[in-house]
């Protein structure tokens, strides 16, 4: 590709199910995927429910697109932050989270898990370098 | 006539359990149902504000909701009951009046 790579970031604020954002938000993430830009997924504030391990939405009768963020690794999605003081307001940690693993199919470069637990200042600093910001 | 609060909006993003822990008068059932359910959870920023409310309310929350968001009842705050949709039903009928705080 020799158009210019912008820096898009994807950043989710709000919890699954309740509202219809974090679904939408990861449909327009896998969508953008298809653009071969440098997209990070950020998840702050409620946004970190997203990534709780063990959702089962067979009793609430809706779709568990949990599933589906395993899967951002291959759509080349590989940079998914979580901001740390969110997760432990929610007395939650990293161990709580799902794992995205990530593989270059041309290197067969291995990353076992994408997601990365980062401080408040580092979230502010990847907004301000990003290009655009997507906000769900 | 007694009164089942409802609250189905996450503590950390709206003021409804707030509110409703602000009105709601003593011997009261609170049901924490969609998003309200991470209320219910150990070790969360809103978890005192639960435990003074579990010394002078019955504290309910849905179980259906819990598993779609990945939480067992291992995690819940000791005193809050887990019921599912009949058990939502039942609240409903006990008390004489539902008050959503949407």
């Amino acid at each position: 590709m020799s158009e210019v790579v912008k820096k898009f970031m994807y950043l989710n604020r709000k919890a699954p199910y309740g509202t219809i954002y974090a679904w939408e938000a990861l449909e327009v993430v896998l969508i953008g995927a298809a653009f071969d830009q440098d997209v990070s997924v950020m998840f702050i504030d409620d946004g970190v429910y997203q990534l709780t391990k063990g959702q089962d939405t067979k009793a609430i009768g809706m779709k568990n697109f949990s599933p589906t963020f395993r899967t951002l690794g291959d759509y080349e999605v590989k940079k998914i932050f979580v901001d740390r003081a969110s997760l432990e307001a929610r007395g939650l940690s990293q161990d709580d989270l799902v794992e995205i693993a990530w593989e270059d199919f041309e290197t067969e470069e291995e990353i076992e898990n994408i997601v990365e637990v980062i401080d408040s200042a580092r979230v502010g600093e990847l907004m301000n370098e990003s290009d655009a910001i997507f906000s769900f | 006539m007694s009164i089942l609060h409802t609250v189905n909006k996450s503590p950390f993003e709206r003021n409804a359990l707030e509110s409703c822990l602000k009105f709601a008068t003593d011997g009261s059932a609170l049901l924490l149902f969609e998003d309200g359910v991470y209320a219910a959870l150990k070790g969360t920023a809103v978890e005192p504000h639960v435990n003074d409310a579990l010394a002078r309310l019955k504290v309910y929350v849905l179980g259906p909701d819990l598993q779609a968001r990945g939480f067992s009842a291992e995690r819940i705050i000791e005193g809050v009951s887990v019921v599912d949709y009949a058990g939502f039903v039942d609240l409903a009928a006990e008390n004489g009046k539902v008050q959503a705080w949407l």
